[in-house]
């Protein structure tokens, strides 16, 4: 049984990684595409398009540190695997869901908002400060959901 | 902390002091025009827009000219040479250039000129290449294209379809035309799918050979080239380079005009200036002998204005009242330190006239927060190193650009501070290079001056949170400031001081309950006179807010649901104090994802001596530089979003318009105000 607690201790890093990762990597593509449009337009403005489409690239750093954390919870990266029964494996992918899941609709839905944002930015240069600030409203609910599974992670006893 | 007071004044003047007095206050640099309404007045605009139309012509031929210059005779520029700011040129210099600004703009158009015949030239080029390429299978005819035959003999040139060799073409054409001898096919070449012929028969059978041919597929050359092939070459390639020793002779004559570089900036900037004096022009109304310029000054400068004005040019300056619905521009005037944030204010937008500037307090907030989500000491020294290069090596560059490297570099000395507190250096890189590379076993070098934020991050959030209140609870007080310069006594009571009693109140409830004990891992005891005295503070503010909120409404019953709403917006202020998690979640991404990269490098480096430690530090600055840079935007976006939402949420509402006076619109150059 003690292997099947690692196992899923591992589908829990797994989890972070994977869902918040694809989020980011589904939003900065979302607004890759409106900022390369801009681009083709206008070749200065390459700068401040760029930043915001890095900015759902975030939830994919959430999901990482989220892994990286639990895999030094579960002593994978140490070289010396901690015993970990069943309930705690399934304790630390409940851990990981949160950052996960939200990572994965929130790094969507921040990369349509980005390339909304860059739609401001292409029309009003001026008003870049603005339109920085409505792609950082959805990140509010991923940095939430990260606090919790770190919280979590680093709360459960091994 | 201030928003400049305004002054409205107006000038009338004679008009042949118009010139001097325009020049006068295009330098000053104090006064932004309001438009005047002619209606009525039996005043006239002057028009000035074909003037204007002129100067910005000019203006763009030698930005045209200055372009092609840089095409041809690159300037050799540092990586930051645009950090350096405008050429500094005094006055004589420039009103030397502006005495010689018809040969200037000669220079200009003969540089433009030039490119342009470059780039006929080169087009020339291109179409000779073009031809000579058609001309290729044809290369083995040595009669002109255009020939058709001599006195007895037709000849046909052209292509048919396949390929095949002279023998075969000889039989196809042969089978077709049935008892004419005298025939010769010559097969000059083939490519893919055609076979390019020349054919050769008595005028007699002309025909019959033309309608074999046809059957064949003959067609004519596409080109209408007339002489013999390698003769066009030759020709064509002659002419390829007469157009290239031209282009060389015209690229020289540009290369001669690249000492007139900063004669043609300074010219550029001058047509600018005075393209912008007729805009200006163009708006002030005139009589036949006199005109009248009305617009903002800062007050503290008004009299001087005045003054000046009067004295020199015998001009009659008034002071105005302001009219009603018209709003005075905003300037803002800070602290050396502070007012390097003012473009983060601008950005949301600038405070009304008679609002309180936040300026001052939003930036050491600023700062604060910044520091808090980078956290780390070495990351913070990059910022701190290079920002406070390039502040001192460009010591004229452009103003946005001082405010903002200065901004950053105070924020990399808050960075810098949160580092050394929490024991964050590039991660944790002393202790891993110490640990896989030199044998350390010992206890952590680094170590946070006061917790490390990773190993109880319940502790720090509780901190995040206690600053965020406060940073809050200064939003509100700004908005009692307010209060109290308006004179509203009764809206400082009911809105802030009622606020103030009972959040106080319901942070002072909570903090001795089990819930919170749980949470923070922290007891508080509290004399016993608190708890009374909590509720008393809670009860106090919430009644208060509930009678007083709606206080604008007469209906009693309305203006106790609008109170009660208000008590709801409690929950607003919970989540107002949540959202400063983020100083934790920020800060902790940065440490742990620097002690990641730290980790799989050492993993690489790990046992291989020196060359490992080579290795280490390849994947270490590679997996910083990311890091450092991801986390710089995320703090950086993240700080304004507190500042933003959370704090600006609390008391301000911009809706400023901005100062824009009338000014020397310049690109490249900036004047030696103190020669």
């Amino acid at each position: 049984m003690g292997e099947l607690g690692l196992f899923f201790g591992l589908l829990g890093a797994a989890v972070a990684v994977l869902f918040a990762g694809a989020g980011s990597a589904l939003g900065v593509g979302i607004a890759g595409r409106a900022a390369a449009g801009v681009v083709t337009e206008d070749p200065n403005k390459f700068a401040q398009v760029l930043i915001l489409q890095l900015l759902p690239g975030t939830q994919g750093i959430y999901g990482l540190l989220v892994g990286f954390i639990t895999l030094s919870k579960i002593g994978l990266l140490g070289g010396n695997l901690a015993s970990i029964n069943l309930n705690t494996g399934l304790m630390i992918l409940a851990a990981c869901l949160p950052i996960g899941i939200v990572g994965l609709i929130s790094g969507k839905s921040q990369g349509e908002c980005s390339a909304a944002s860059i739609g401001i930015v292409a029309k009003k240069p001026d008003q870049f400060g603005k339109a920085m600030l409505f792609p950082a409203m959805v990140e509010t609910y991923a940095i939430l959901a990260l606090l919790i599974s770190i919280l979590a992670v680093s709360n459960i006893p091994v | 902390m201030a928003v400049v007071e305004m002054q409205k004044i107006s000038i009338s003047a004679h008009r042949s002091n118009r010139k001097a007095i325009l020049e006068t206050l295009q330098k000053l640099e104090v006064i932004q025009v309001v438009e005047a309404d002619l209606d009525e007045t039996g005043l006239r605009h002057k028009n000035t827009a074909d003037a204007r139309a002129t100067f910005e012509k000019n203006a763009d031929l030698a930005d045209q000219a200055l372009a092609i210059l840089d095409k041809y005779v690159p300037e050799k520029q540092g990586m930051l040479s645009g950090l350096a700011g405008k050429e500094l040129i005094d006055d004589a210099s420039f009103d030397k250039v502006v005495e010689s600004q018809q040969d200037c703009m000669a220079v200009a158009r003969k540089i433009v000129r030039n490119e342009k015949e470059i780039s006929e030239c080169s087009g020339n080029i291109l179409k000779n290449e073009n031809q000579k390429e058609s001309l290729v299978p044809w290369m083995n005819l040595d009669v002109p294209m255009s020939f058709t035959g001599t006195d007895k003999t037709a000849a046909f040139i052209g292509s048919v379809q396949g390929v095949c060799d002279e023998a075969q073409v000889y039989a196809l054409i042969k089978e077709k035309t049935e008892g004419i001898e005298e025939l010769s096919v010559t097969v000059l070449s083939s490519e893919s799918d055609m076979t390019n012929i020349f054919v050769l028969c008595l005028k007699e059978a002309r025909e019959k050979v033309e309608s074999a041919l046809r059957s064949l597929g003959f067609a004519k050359p596409p080109q209408a080239v007339l002489g013999v092939p390698k003769k066009v070459a030759e020709d064509l390639d002659r002419d390829t380079e007469k157009q290239k020793t031209e282009i060389e002779r015209l690229k020289k004559g540009i290369e001669e005009y690249a000492g007139s570089r900063e004669d043609l900036r300074v010219v550029s900037d001058y047509y600018r200036t005075r393209a912008e004096k007729y805009r200006l022009l163009g708006t002030i109304p005139q009589t036949r002998k006199a005109f009248f310029i009305e617009g903002w000054v800062p007050a503290e400068s008004a009299e001087a204005v005045a003054k000046l004005l009067t004295e020199k040019y015998g001009a009659v300056v008034d002071y105005e009242e302001k009219k009603e619905g018209e709003t005075e521009p905003t300037l803002l005037r800070n602290n050396k330190f502070s007012r390097n944030y003012e473009p983060v204010l601008a950005s949301y937008g600038l405070p009304q006239h008679g609002k309180v500037d936040p300026t001052t307090i939003m930036s050491f907030f600023y700062m604060f927060f910044f520091g808090m989500m980078l956290s780390d000491a070495g990351y913070g020294l990059l910022m701190v190193i290079g920002c406070g290069i390039a502040l001192l090596k460009f010591p004229r560059m452009a103003q946005g650009m001082r405010k903002m490297l200065t901004m950053f570099f105070w924020c990399g000395v808050s960075t810098v501070f949160w580092g050394i507190m929490f024991g964050g250096f590039f991660g944790d890189v002393i202790d891993v290079v110490a640990k896989t590379f030199f044998g350390y076993t010992g206890d952590k070098i680094v170590k946070p001056l006061w917790f490390d934020p990773l190993t109880s991050p319940m502790r720090l959030l509780i901190w995040c949170m206690l600053f965020g209140i406060i940073h809050l609870f200064f939003g509100l007080g700004i908005k009692g400031y307010q209060y109290l310069k308006d004179g509203d006594i009764v809206g400082f009571v009911s809105d802030i001081i009622a606020w103030y009693a009972f959040l106080i109140g319901l942070i002072l409830m909570l903090l001795p309950t089990d819930l919170f004990a749980n949470i923070a891992q922290m007891q508080f005891n509290f004399p016993p006179f608190v708890a009374p005295l909590a509720k008393g503070l809670a009860i106090g503010g919430m009644v208060v807010i509930l009678l007083m909120s709606g206080r604008a409404n007469k209906n009693w019953g309305l203006r106790i649901a609008l109170g009660a709403y208000d008590i709801y917006g409690v929950t607003g202020w919970l989540s107002d104090a949540l959202s400063y998690s983020r100083l934790l979640a920020l800060g902790l991404a940065t440490g742990v994802i620097a002690s990641v990269i730290n980790t799989m490098a050492a993993m690489v480096g790990e046992g291989k001596g020196i060359i490992g430690l080579i290795i280490f530090f390849i994947i270490f600055i590679i997996g910083s530089v990311l890091n450092f840079a991801i986390n710089l935007l995320g703090a950086y976006v993240h700080t304004n979003r507190l500042q933003y939402v959370e704090f600006f949420g609390k008391f301000y509402d911009g809706g400023g318009e901005p100062f824009e006076p009338f000014e020397t619109k310049t690109k490249y150059i900036e004047f030696n105000k103190e020669a």
